[in-house]
């Protein structure tokens, strides 16, 4: 099986001190251009200075309207989110730059000059990202300041210190998240016009983004903007490194046309699953196709190591969690190892049922998981891999809570099928695992929709051949034996 | 330097170039032409280290264009079809942030820069607007972009498509000098008049191969056959022509009532029989003179062969 050599993903990006001087020169230019470009210009100085006015009249109008009704509180709570909107809209308009920053000089016929000088890569692509994201950048929080003044001068009101924190940190992030991902988007079209419509996978998220952020700003739950701001903030690096990494030059010079290849996608995953490529052309025996699939799994010990290391994260979770959150002492009491084999049903880990029902319930989920990866970069899927040993830690600490024996608990429960299933989980969700991270370490000798196509045909001859025959083993175990054993442990 | 051996780019399932041939010595100008399509622009763009060659290598300057991309592109001058200038900024400032990114310094852009507009007749117009420029000044910057940082290795594509005469005439006698100041260059052109003239060598592409090269003199002789020639004589030649059995001699390829117009492979021996045999006979000769066949005769050999293929 040929192998797919991916780009280090956590290896630090070798950038120099001469990359950085090289990315300024051509972030000048941008920005300078912008600065004359009255149709940039006139809406940021409007949304920068009119616009944090209006919201402050509105702020001022809403507190005394709320205060005739004695509920002064909803609009204290109301003007941290307006600040957050008032640092929004200019940042919106880095989307509008950015999306264009790349197509739109190749339509202008101004790219092919800049690629033909000694820029490297990086430089070119660090460069446009900082200049698409400096004068929206400044501009918000211009804007944010005209309204707190405002604020100040007309109610007396001033920010904490961690609001204000939380805000600018949060305008910034979401900045960072729309420039690279429009820069990503912008490099990959050929067209501003489909620049434009692709757009809409990042206009999406962020209005729902904002909505959560405004739940969160109203109830004051500053812990959870924390965490968010955790989050976007590894989302923003991962899409940086993603948009370093798919960068080519290549690719914009050599494309006119953005085309669905289903053909071209169709043959290709069918020539990697079938085995036809690694056969000259020619369909490869059962026998053969096997240990080309077989061949496939030295290659999946990176992802592999990551899952494992999720999965003994989640159990921990779980554990923590049981400590935090205990079930009442009369629940906890029915978790006596004499009860337990009565109480199945509760444990809600045995999955009692015919084979088949429990068969399709776990391909039900792996397919899930691949499938929600594909657009998160392997994130809801790793999440979705995570989900069940939260439940399995949780159940263990509670077994712990309850005075028994929790490693007992799990050789009953779970050890006679998870004997099968949990390689063959392994296996499905690293191989989905090193699908999803293509978008993210493309490999340096393949373009993106190669390594993506070759990579989920790989995913599919991994779930077919090797993970669907031990689930279905494992539902037989589960259904048959693992019940046993639990009535031999805990039965009387 | 340029070197090119079985140089190839497909991109999918089509062949832009393949098993492309190119040696351009320091001091020569290689004129590269063909039709629209024929692939011109991939193989420039492949030595510029934009593309990726699929098959075979290059070497600019000594440097590879794969793995040497950074130092190939420092070398190279380029001038795009298109000058795809950025409008809002002033000429001055165009050229200062292009000779940065060359690791120029700003003196020595400003007077390079400045003596370079000076060059091509636009001393006054360097703090203006590139928008406020005329189509042919604005490829004359272009031009100035591409001869900035002095490459050694040029690559032109049609600089002076869009110029009047004079214009025209400026640019291409900078490149004949940058040509003698022993820079290798190549430039793509649909103007055969002006690859006549500015070529040491030409190079015809076609389908993404090139089918015909040499000096123009060897590509005439290689696509037109023997060269030409039409002796005109003081007396209608009422159909002697047959009776003197020239066609013994030369192979005719049209008698008019006065003129005759032959080829021959060996015209230092024949044409003194042929001149002799008329005298003979007494016809008097007006003239007799080879007939020039241009570039554009071979070109449009090469292009005929093409639609006879299709």
């Amino acid at each position: 099986m040929a192998q797919i050599t991916f780009k280090p993903l956590l290896k630090p990006i070798p950038l120099k001190r001469d990359d950085w001087r090289m990315a300024a020169v051509v972030a000048r230019r941008e920005i300078k251009d912008s600065f004359r470009d009255w149709r940039i210009m006139t809406p940021i100085i409007l949304l920068t200075v009119f616009f944090p006015a209006l919201m402050n009249f509105a702020a001022g109008r809403m507190m005394a309207f709320v205060s005739n009704y004695g509920a002064q509180i909803i609009a204290t709570q109301l003007i941290p989110f307006l600040l957050l909107v008032v640092g929004f809209f200019p940042m919106s308009f880095s989307l509008i730059i950015a999306l264009e920053t790349f197509v739109g000089e190749k339509e202008r016929k101004s790219l092919e000059p800049l690629l033909a000088t000694p820029l490297t890569d990086y430089q070119l692509y660090l460069g446009k990202m900082i200049a698409v994201l400096v004068p929206p950048l400044l501009a918000a929080y211009l804007g944010m300041a005209v309204y707190l003044v405002g604020l100040y001068v007309n109610l007396g009101w001033t920010p904490s210190f961690q609001l204000l924190g939380q805000t600018t940190l949060l305008t910034t992030v979401q900045g960072v998240i729309m420039v690279a991902a429009a820069v990503v988007i912008s490099s990959q079209t050929t067209s501003v016009r489909a620049a434009n419509l692709l757009a809409s996978f990042i206009i999406v998220p962020m209005a729902l983004l904002i909505q959560g952020e405004a739940a969160a700003l109203f109830w004051g739950n500053h812990v959870g903007l924390w965490w968010l701001i955790l989050a976007l903030s590894i989302t923003a690096v991962v899409l940086i490194r993603m948009g370093l990494h798919l960068f080519k030059r290549e690719e914009l010079m050599g494309r006119d046309l953005d085309e669905v290849r289903l053909g071209w996608i169709l043959s290709e995953f069918w020539a990697v699953m079938s085995g036809r490529r690694e056969n000259n052309g020619r369909y490869p025996n059962p026998f053969r196709w096997y240990r080309q699939t077989l061949s496939l799994i030295p290659q999946l010990s990176r992802p592999a190591a990551t899952l494992t290391l999720a999965l003994l994260g989640a159990l921990g979770m779980g554990v923590a969690l049981a400590f935090v959150y205990r079930l009442p002492p009369d629940m906890l009491a029915s978790f006596t190892s004499e009860r337990i084999a009565a109480n199945l049903d509760q444990l809600q880990i045995v999955a009692r049922g015919l084979p088949l029902a429990i068969f399709m319930q776990n391909v039900r989920v792996l397919v899930l998981m691949a499938l929600l990866g594909t657009f998160t970069f392997g994130i809801l899927g790793i999440l979705v891999f995570m989900l069940p040993w939260v439940i399995v830690g949780f159940a263990a600490g509670q077994i712990f809570l309850a005075g028994e024996n929790p490693f007992l608990f799990l050789v009953a429960t779970i050890l006679p099928h998870a004997i099968f299933e949990l390689p063959a989980i392994l296996l499905a969700a690293s191989a989905a695992l090193r699908w999803h991270l293509t978008v993210i370490a493309p490999p340096p000798d393949r373009t993106l929709s190669e390594a993506f196509v070759a990579t989920s045909a790989e995913f599919a001859r991994v779930f077919i051949g090797l993970t669907l025959p031990l689930l279905l083993v494992a539902a037989f175990v589960e259904a048959y034996i693992t019940p046993q054993v639990l009535l031999a442990v805990y039965g009387n | 330097m340029i070197i090119a051996e079985n140089l190839g780019k497909k991109f999918d399932n089509f062949t832009a170039v393949h098993d492309l041939d190119l040696h351009v010595p320091p001091g020569e100008l290689l004129a590269l032409l063909g039709p629209n399509g024929a692939g011109k622009t991939t193989t420039v763009r492949m030595l510029s280290s934009i593309l990726r060659p699929t098959t075979g290598r290059a070497t600019v300057n000594g440097y590879d264009v794969v793995r040497q991309a950074a130092q190939v592109r420092r070398s190279i001058g380029m001038l795009t079809e298109q000058p795809g200038l950025y409008l809002r900024m002033t000429g001055i400032e165009y050229l200062l942030f292009y000779g940065r990114l060359y690791g120029m310094s700003d003196d020595a852009i400003r007077e390079r820069g400045l003596a370079l507009f000076s060059r091509f007749d636009m001393a006054d117009a360097h703090e203006r607007r590139l928008g406020q420029y005329s189509k042919g000044m604005r490829q004359k910057v272009g031009l100035i972009r591409a001869m900035l940082h002095k490459p050694s290795v040029l690559l032109l594509d049609e600089p002076t498509s869009a110029m009047d005469p004079h214009s025209a005439k400026l640019v291409r006698d900078t490149i004949k000098e940058m040509r003698d100041d022993q820079r290798a260059i190549i430039l793509c052109t649909h103007n055969l008049a002006e690859a006549e003239s500015l070529a040491d060598r030409i190079a015809i592409i076609k389908k993404g191969a090139i089918v015909a090269k040499g000096t123009t003199t060897e590509l005439k002789q290689q696509l037109l056959g023997h060269p030409q020639m039409e002796v005109r004589v003081d007396q209608h030649l009422n159909g002697q022509v047959h009776d003197l059995e020239l066609d013994k001699l030369v192979t005719i390829e049209a008698i008019s009532e006065n003129s005759i117009r032959y080829r021959t492979p060996t015209p230092e021996q024949t044409n003194p029989l042929l001149v002799r045999r008329l005298g003979e006979r007494g016809l008097g000769i007006i003239s007799l003179h080879e007939v020039s066949q241009s570039l554009e005769d071979v070109y449009l050999r090469v292009v005929a062969e093409e639609s006879v293929d299709n």
